[in-house]
């Protein structure tokens, strides 16, 4: 029952990544996206991961994907008259795609790990344990990557100012 | 929680691996084929979620945290990512009417 | 007391290059000729005082070693000097009639505006020389034979703003380069057979070798060519007549006394080796034999007083040879004495009557001398008697010394010997009766300037006179009742004596015809000059074929610009028009040329639309894991 469960959800998530590069609207690629994440959120929670699924929910469902729906509709790009690449370029672009889905999975047949997934410890990924290491051996890169964050809010800001006409 | 855990040990990794292969895939697709700059940002997304559900996978196969610990990484620095981007493409738009990546053809000699 | 001082005398001359390199703008005339001559005075009084230490000590050779200079695996060469009856007799020249000419220049350089270079020049020569004469292995000894060939350069080259001049010295400096490439190759192989380069270790060596040895043969064959280009013998004797393009002291002391002798030097020095090569000696005595009598016949219708005099020293060089060839060593080396003597008296009488005439060359242009150049006349009357082998001034000792050993060895070459010596006696007197009587042939303005030189140049005249006049003594044949005391002498230096086999009549007969052939050239030029006060005619009168060849010096030099200067011309223009503009111009510009429109093509690749560089970066990923993939499976 479980195994089935883990097909289900990863059919879901393709046919909702598909629908994300293939409607016309961006308003819906973003919902469709949303979806997706929603479904990898399930993975994490399938994987007991759940600091993760946590995360990922608030973090990429919530925050992420509400910055591009609201930036979305500051621009009012709604609608769905965007420019059409070529057929050609399309068709290409589809090719190419397969091509590396081909090479990739041939080469991670060649590598071959058909060993079933095992979960030695059901608490590895629980808040708690995730903790710890994060606080122990990750300490440094923790804080630099606060740092970052406040970094790329202080470039956003910056970015989207308005120039000032007199003495830009 | 357990009994749900422990039907995990039934599916290969394999699976994992293919399934983030194919997402991957589709990212790649989205960024060939659409013009639209933020339909492509929100690909690139789609490739970064894909690599976060692999490194979780191989997290649990190993029984190393480490792996979960990086996907954390990851999303702060998408977070950060994608609040520079925007603002870019907001720029862009700002300046050009327009999020179409055709019009920023100047990239070249 | 040998050991002490004898590094002082190469030291003092190169003290006085630096001093007088250093300071020849600040310096007065005076005392740039001070320290100069001063540096060379006082090597010659050292040269003198180690002379008698040496005559009065049994032992005969003083190895001193000063440093090591190169180490590297079994090479080793220290810079060390031998001091022995060869090199003391050496010394002695150089820096007897070095200091003598040093003295004269300052008389005759007084008014040029390169005075402090040329004494430096000067000083600097010596300081080769003298590391030539006493290097006690091959390598020192060619240290000092390639600094002497830069002086000589350096100072042919004097008035370098003569285009002439300076080509004159390029050709003796390439000419000196054909000769030393063979000099060093020789030292290679000497090196390679022997494993050392040192005198003491290489002679003992090559003793016990048997003669005719094909290594032994090579060597001196080697060794001699580079004494060909150093000592002017055919078939690289133009330089030297060229030479005379520098200032008259020089031609002196480098052209005539010492430098060209380094070679006659070399070979008395490596006379064990010599020994051993009787084809190398035939090739020695014949080459020599040669340029005697070509240099005696192209000297015979020069009108320049210093080409005469250049071919005379090229034609008693070969004389020189022609000893060393018949293994005549000590009486080359006696020969190289007295022509020292002789020669840097004529060279530097020959520099007065320039002086006199404000530096008129030409002998149709002087005459009638005689009687304002007084000790000029009388100076050079010597000299030239002496070279004309007449007794008993010194030049007849050391040439019939020579002519006698020839007989022994060959009757022919002996003949042709005597030949050249009457030839020698003829041009000589030719030259002094052109210059010095009949009537004034030169402007009538000019005529009132013509003086005595000042003191300071006639006094190295008459010392040199004296040497050049009573300098056989030092070795008068047994047959006179003396004690070859040079011969003697220089046993100890290790250089062979062959003792004369012929007997007192033979000899007697010998030197007679010789002298009898000298005083027929006198007789002759005489009558000719003389009483029908013959002038040789200018350039564009007509001569007859034979005279003709002789004016141009058998077309020498026009023969080596055909067969090797004018093929190399075609040949370097050939390489640079066809292979270096076409071939490696064209392939470095060709290279310039495909990156050029190479990128000008893949410049179009770069529309600056994004999604085509996406694509790309796609298919870059794909064929970087599918050669991953390959290289696994």
């Amino acid at each position: 029952m479980g195994t089935s469960v883990f097909y289900f959800v990863a059919t879901l998530s393709i046919i909702f990544s598909l629908m994300v590069i293939f409607s016309k609207n961006p308003i819906h690629s973003v919902l469709y996206l949303i979806l997706t994440f929603f479904t990898f959120t399930v993975h994490y929670v399938l994987l007991n991961a759940q600091f993760l699924a946590v995360v990922n929910f608030i973090v990429y469902m919530g925050a992420i994907m509400v910055l591009f729906l609201f930036v979305l509709m500051l621009l009012n790009l709604n609608k769905e008259n965007e420019p059409n690449k070529s057929a050609l370029v399309k068709i290409l672009g589809v090719i190419a795609g397969g091509c590396l889905l081909v090479t990739l999975v041939g080469s991670f047949k060649a590598v071959s790990i058909n060993s079933p997934l095992v979960l030695q410890n059901p608490n590895l990924g629980l808040v708690k344990n995730l903790g710890k290491e994060l606080f122990g051996p990750f300490m440094l890169p923790f804080e630099l990557s606060s740092i970052l964050l406040l970094t790329a809010m202080v470039g956003a800001v910056l970015l989207t100012k308005k120039e000032e006409k007199a003495n830009g | 929680m357990d009994n749900l855990a422990s039907t995990m040990q039934t599916v290969p990794l394999d699976h994992y691996i293919w399934l983030c292969a194919i997402i991957f895939t589709i990212g790649v697709m989205g960024v060939l084929t659409r013009r639209n700059a933020i339909v492509i940002f929100m690909s690139v997304e789609l490739m970064l979620n894909s690599v976060n559900l692999l490194l979780t996978a191989f997290s649990v196969h190993h029984n190393d945290p480490s792996g979960q610990v990086f996907v954390f990484f990851i999303m702060a620095l998408a977070a950060a990512e994608v609040a520079v981007g925007l603002a870019i493409i907001v720029m862009v738009y700002r300046n050009t009417q327009s999020i179409d990546i055709n019009v920023l053809n100047r990239l070249k000699w | 007391m040998i050991n002490s001082l004898l590094w002082l005398i190469p030291l003092l001359p190169l003290l006085g290059f630096v001093i007088n390199g250093l300071g020849r703008n600040t310096f007065s005339k005076s005392l740039v000729g001070i320290i100069g001559s001063g540096a060379v005075l006082a090597s010659f009084v050292l040269s003198v005082i180690l002379f008698f230490d040496l005559s009065g000590s049994t032992q005969k050779q003083f190895p001193v070693e000063l440093f090591d200079w190169i180490s590297a695996g079994n090479l080793h060469i220290p810079l060390s000097f031998l001091y022995d009856p060869l090199s003391s007799i050496m010394l002695l020249i150089i820096t007897g009639i070095g200091f003598l000419i040093h003295l004269y220049s300052v008389g005759y350089m007084h008014d040029d505006a390169g005075f402090g270079k040329f004494f430096a020049y000067l000083n600097l020569f010596i300081f080769f020389m003298l590391i030539l004469v006493l290097g006690s292995n091959y390598i020192v000894m060619f240290i000092g034979w390639e600094g002497v060939g830069l002086c000589s350069y350096l100072l042919i080259g004097f008035w370098y703003t003569n285009s002439n001049y300076a080509s004159a010295a390029k050709k003796a400096f390439v000419m000196n380069r054909i000769g030393d490439l063979g000099f060093l190759l020789g030292v290679f192989l000497i090196f390679n057979t022997f494993g050392s380069v040192e005198f003491a270790k290489v002679f003992p060596q090559a003793a016990s070798m048997m003669p005719g040895a094909g290594t032994i043969t090579l060597i001196t064959i080697l060794l001699f060519i580079g004494a060909c280009g150093k000592s002017a013998q055919l078939p690289l004797f133009t330089w030297l007549p060229d030479a005379m393009a520098g200032p008259t002291p020089v031609s002196a002391l480098i052209h005539a006394a010492t430098m060209v002798t380094a070679g006659i030097y070399m070979i008395a020095r490596s006379s064990v080796l010599f020994d051993l090569a009787p084809t190398t000696q035939m090739i020695i005595a014949i080459i020599g034999t040669a340029t005697a009598l070509v240099a005696a016949i192209i000297a015979l219708t020069q009108t320049d007083i210093k080409k005469v005099l250049a071919y005379s020293t090229v034609s008693q060089l070969g004389y020189m040879f022609l000893g060393l060839g018949v293994g005549a060593y000590t009486g080359s080396f006696f020969h190289v004495l007295t022509h020292a003597f002789f020669k840097a008296l004529l060279f530097l009488g020959a520099g007065s009557v320039i002086h006199a005439m404000h530096h008129e060359q030409d002998m149709r242009h002087m005459g009638g001398l005689k009687g304002k150049l007084k000790i000029t006349f009388a100076t050079m009357m010597i000299g030239t008697i002496a070279i004309a082998g007449l007794p008993p001034f010194s030049g007849f000792f050391s040439k019939d010394e020579i002519l006698a050993h020839a007989f022994e060895y060959n009757k022919v070459l002996w003949a042709i010997g005597l030949f050249t010596a009457f030839l020698t006696a003829f041009y000589m007197f030719r030259m002094m009766f052109l210059t010095f009587s009949g009537k004034y042939r030169g402007t009538h303005h000019a005529e009132e300037y013509i003086h005595e030189s000042p003191k300071i140049m006639t006094y190295p005249l008459i010392v040199l006179a004296i040497l050049a006049a009573i300098g056989g003594l030092i070795n008068i044949p047994a047959v006179f009742g003396g004690n070859e005391w040079l011969a003697h002498w220089l046993t100890g230096a290790g250089i062979a004596h062959h003792e004369l086999t012929l007997d007192h009549t033979t000899e007697f007969a010998l030197m007679a015809v010789s002298v009898l052939a000298a005083l027929i050239a006198l007789f002759y030029a005489y009558t000719k000059y003389v009483k029908n006060a013959h002038v040789p005619v200018s350039d564009e009168n007509k001569r007859s074929i034979l005279a003709k060849i002789s004016y141009n010096k058998f077309y020498l030099d026009e023969i080596y610009d055909a067969i090797i200067t004018k093929p190399l011309d075609a040949f370097s223009r050939f390489f640079y028009r066809i292979i270096d503009k076409k071939v490696i111009d064209g392939l470095v510009n060709g290279f310039g040329w495909s990156a050029t429109e190479g990128s000008k093509g893949l410049r179009l690749l770069q529309s600056g639309n994004v999604g085509f560089y996406i694509f790309m970066m796609v298919f870059g990923i794909i064929a970087l894991l599918l050669y991953t993939y390959l290289s696994i499976a």
